[in-house]
C-alpha cells in the first residue's frame, strides 16, 4: 500500500509548493473568488479525466472523448434548434447519443477485440467527422436563460457544475477504491487473461466503464455548451489529451493496474493551478502548456527512479 | 510473425479481393481501393483526374506519407508517438526562419533534419532508457513543443522565402519534386526494413521484446535508433510540408499527428507491434488525399471528410481483427 500512496505523496507535496509559489507571487491566486472560478473551467476536463481513471487502469485508453465532447454539444443545438425539441429533451437526447458512442467504443474493444487505441481512434476520428458533417461548421446560440445556469450559475455560493464534479469525484473514488467491482478494474488491468479465468466479468466490466466514459463526456460536453453559450463542431478538441495528462500525472500506471481517483484530482488541481497561476503571473498560455508537458514527464520520471529503487 | 500472410494451404471459395488479401496483405487491399475510387471518382467528374488534381493529392500530401513512413517503424517496434505534428510545426518554423535570416539553403534545410534526430534521440532514450512509456513521453513532448512554438512565434507567419529554399515547387523532369521523395524514401525503407538486420529486429521487438531480447538483439539502443530515425523522417516531412508555399504558418498543423497515426495503422501496420508494412502507409496517406479529393470533386461536403475516415479506419481494422480471429491466432 506505501508503494500506492508514494506517487501520489510526491504529487501533494509538489501541489503544495506549487500552490505555496503561486499565492506568494499574486495576491489574486488564493482568493475564494479565484479558486470557484478555477473550479469551474477544471469541470470538464475534471468529469473526463475521473471516468478515464477507471479505462486506464484496466489498461485501456479512450482518445474519443474530445469529439463525444463535440458530437453532443453540436447534437444539442440540433435537436434544439432544428429539430425543434424542448431544450432540456434535447440535451438529454444528445447525452444518450453521446453514451451510446461510448457504448459503442466499448463494444468495439470487447466484442471484436479491437486495440483501444485503434478502436477510439477510429471513433475521435468519426465522432468528430459527424459533428463536423451534421453542423456544416454552421454554430447554434441563442440559448434561453435559464440553460446557463448549468455552465455559469452558482448554486450555495458554489458553481453549479463543481458540485457535479466533486460527487463524481465521491462516487467514483468509493467505487475504484472500496468496492469488488474496483478491484475487478485492477485485476483486469495487471492481468486481463488471469482476471478472465478467475471468473470477474471482464468484458462486462470493461463494457461498462466504455460507455461511462462515454456518459461523462457526454455531459461535458452539455455544461460545456452552457458555460461559453455557443454550439461549435471543434468543441473539446484535444481535451482527451489534457484528460490522459491529468490521470497520468496522477499516478495511474498507462499499463493499467495501478492508479487512484485521490491522484487524479490532484493531478487536476496541480496542471489547473498551474495555468491559472502563471497566466496571473503574466506568463501567456502557450507557456503554461510547455511547463504542462515537462510536469508530466519529470513527475513520471522521477516516480519510476523511486519505484525502481524501492522494488529492485 | 512480419510476413505471415501469405497463402495458406487451405484454399476455399473466396473472393478475389479475399485472395488478394491475404496473398498481399493490406497494401494490395488499398491500392484496390485506390484504382476503384480514381476510376468511379473520374467516371463522374473527369476534372478529379486532372494533372492539377493529381498533383495537389500526391505532391500537396507527400510530406504526411514520408511522416508516416517513421511513424509505421515506430508503431512497428511496439511504440507510439502522439508529438509528430508539433514536431513537423517546429521544425517548419526553424528551417523558415533560417532560410529567411538569410543563410544557405542547404543549411535551412538540413538543420531541422538534425534537430527532429537529436528530439527524438532524447524522446527515444526517456522510453529506453528511463522506461516511460512511449505514449507518456510523446503527449508531455506535444505539450512543450507546441506551447513552446506558439510563445516563440506568437502564431506570425513566415514570409519572403528565397525562391531556391522552395524545393517542394521544383518540378524535375516534369515531375513535382515530393512524389520523388515520396517514391524513393518509402522504397528505400521498405527495402530496409524487410531486408536488412537491423529492419528485421524491429519488427522482432515489436512482436516479442522478451524473445527479441534473449535472441541477443539490443532493445535499448535500437528503440533509441528507430526514434532517431523517425525523427529524420518527420525532418524530410518538414523540408516538403514547408516549401511547398510561399510562406510557413507558425503554428502547429491541426491533427497531424493523428493523420499520420492513421495512415500507418490503415496500411496495415498492427497497433500491437510486429507487423506492417511502410508501403501500406504511403498508400493510406495517398488514399486519404484523394478520399478528401473526391468528396469535393462529387459534390459532397468535405465537413463530412473525417466521418469517412473513421469509418474506414473501423472497417480495416475490424476486419483485421476478424480477419486473425479465423487464423486462430487472435
Amino acid at each position: 500500500m506505501t508503494r500506492f500512496l508514494r506517487h501520489e505523496t510526491i504529487l501533494a507535496v509538489l501541489a503544495v509548493i506549487v500552490l505555496g509559489i503561486l499565492a506568494y507571487q499574486s495576491d489574486r491566486f488564493f482568493t475564494v473568488d479565484n479558486l470557484l472560478n478555477q473550479g469551474r473551467l477544471m469541470t470538464e476536463v475534471g468529469l473526463v479525466a475521473i471516468l478515464m481513471t477507471f479505462v486506464i487502469a484496466t489498461g485501456g485508453i479512450d482518445l474519443s472523448v474530445g469529439s463525444i465532447i463535440g458530437l453532443t454539444a453540436i447534437l444539442t443545438g440540433v435537436f434544439w434548434q432544428s429539430v425543434g425539441l424542448p431544450l432540456p429533451l434535447a440535451a438529454l437526447a444528445a447525452i444518450a447519443c453521446g453514451t451510446f458512442g461510448g457504448f459503442a467504443n466499448g463494444v468495439i474493444i470487447t466484442r471484436f477485440g479491437v486495440p483501444p487505441l485503434i478502436a477510439t481512434l477510429a471513433t475521435l476520428a468519426l465522432y468528430r467527422g459527424l459533428a463536423e458533417g451534421i453542423s456544416q461548421a454552421r454554430s447554434v446560440r441563442g440559448y434561453p436563460e435559464w440553460f446557463y445556469v448549468l455552465g455559469q450559475g452558482n448554486v450555495l455560493g458554489v458553481p453549479t457544475q463543481l458540485w457535479l464534479l466533486v460527487l463524481t469525484a465521491i462516487v467514483a473514488a468509493i467505487v475504484l477504491g472500496l468496492t469488488r467491482w474496483g478491484r475487478t478494474v485492477y485485476a483486469i488491468g495487471n492481468n486481463e487473461v488471469a482476471a478472465r479465468f478467475s471468473g470477474l466479468p471482464v468484458d462486462r466490466a470493461k463494457l461498462a466503464i466504455y460507455t461511462a466514459s462515454g456518459f461523462a463526456a457526454a455531459v461535458a460536453g452539455v455544461i460545456l455548451v452552457s458555460r461559453v453559450s455557443t454550439t461549435r463542431s471543434d468543441m473539446g478538441t484535444g481535451l482527451e489529451l489534457d484528460a490522459i495528462t491529468a490521470v497520468v500525472l496522477g499516478g495511474t500506471s498507462i499499463f493499467g493496474g495501478r492508479g487512484t481517483i485521490a491522484g487524479t484530482v490532484l493531478g487536476l488541481i496541480l496542471i489547473q493551478a498551474l495555468k491559472n497561476g502563471l497566466s496571473l503571473a503574466g506568463v501567456k498560455g502557450d507557456g503554461t502548456i510547455v511547463l504542462i508537458g515537462v510536469v508530466l514527464i519529470v513527475t513520471i520520471l522521477i516516480s519510476n527512479i523511486v519505484h525502481r529503487n524501492g522494488n529492485r | 510473425m512480419a510476413f505471415a500472410d501469405h497463402p495458406t494451404a487451405r484454399r476455399s471459395e473466396r473472393s478475389l479481393l479475399h485472395r488478394l488479401y491475404s496473398a498481399y496483405g493490406q497494401e494490395a487491399v488499398i491500392l484496390v481501393a485506390m484504382v476503384a475510387l480514381f476510376v468511379i471518382v473520374g467516371l463522374i467528374n473527369p476534372r478529379f483526374l486532372s494533372p492539377e488534381n493529381l498533383n495537389t493529392i500526391f505532391s500537396g500530401n507527400a510530406y504526411i506519407a514520408v511522416a508516416a513512413i517513421g511513424m509505421a517503424m515506430i508503431i512497428i517496434t511496439g511504440h507510439i508517438d502522439v508529438s509528430v505534428g508539433a514536431l513537423i510545426g517546429v521544425l517548419a518554423t526553424i528551417s523558415g526562419t533560417l532560410a529567411v535570416a538569410g543563410y544557405p539553403v542547404w543549411v535551412a534545410w538540413l538543420v531541422p533534419i538534425l534537430v527532429g534526430m537529436a528530439v527524438n534521440a532524447l524522446v527515444g532514450a526517456m522510453v529506453a532508457y528511463a522506461r516511460i512509456p512511449s505514449i507518456v513521453v510523446t503527449l508531455g513532448m506535444l505539450s512543450i513543443l507546441r506551447g513552446g512554438l506558439i510563445s516563440v512565434t506568437g502564431g506570425a507567419w513566415i514570409s519572403g522565402l528565397p525562391k531556391e529554399f522552395l524545393i517542394a515547387q521544383a518540378k524535375p523532369l516534369g515531375v513535382p519534386a515530393p512524389i520523388y521523395f515520396m517514391v524513393i524514401l518509402t522504397l528505400a525503407a521498405a527495402f530496409w526494413m524487410r531486408y536488412s538486420a537491423f529492419g528485421r529486429s524491429l519488427y522482432a521487438i515489436g512482436g516479442n521484446p522478451e524473445a527479441a531480447r534473449a535472441s541477443g538483439i539490443p532493445i535499448e539502443r535500437r528503440t533509441v535508433m528507430v526514434f532517431v530515425i523517425h525523427g529524420a523522417f518527420a525532418g524530410l516531412a518538414t523540408l516538403l510540408f514547408a516549401t511547398q508555399l510561399q510562406i510557413i504558418q507558425s503554428t502547429v498543423p491541426p491533427n497531424l499527428e493523428l493523420t499520420v497515426i492513421t495512415a500507418a495503422v490503415i496500411g496495415g501496420v498492427s497497433i500491437l507491434g510486429g507487423t506492417g508494412t511502410v508501403i501500406g502507409s504511403t498508400l493510406a496517406a495517398i488514399l486519404f488525399a484523394a478520399i478528401g479529393s473526391a468528396l469535393i470533386f462529387t459534390n459532397v461536403s468535405a465537413y463530412w471528410l473525417r466521418a469517412v475516415i473513421g469509418v474506414l479506419i473501423l472497417v480495416t481494422v475490424l476486419a483485421d481483427m476478424i480477419r486473425r480471429r479465423r487464423q486462430g491466432r487472435a
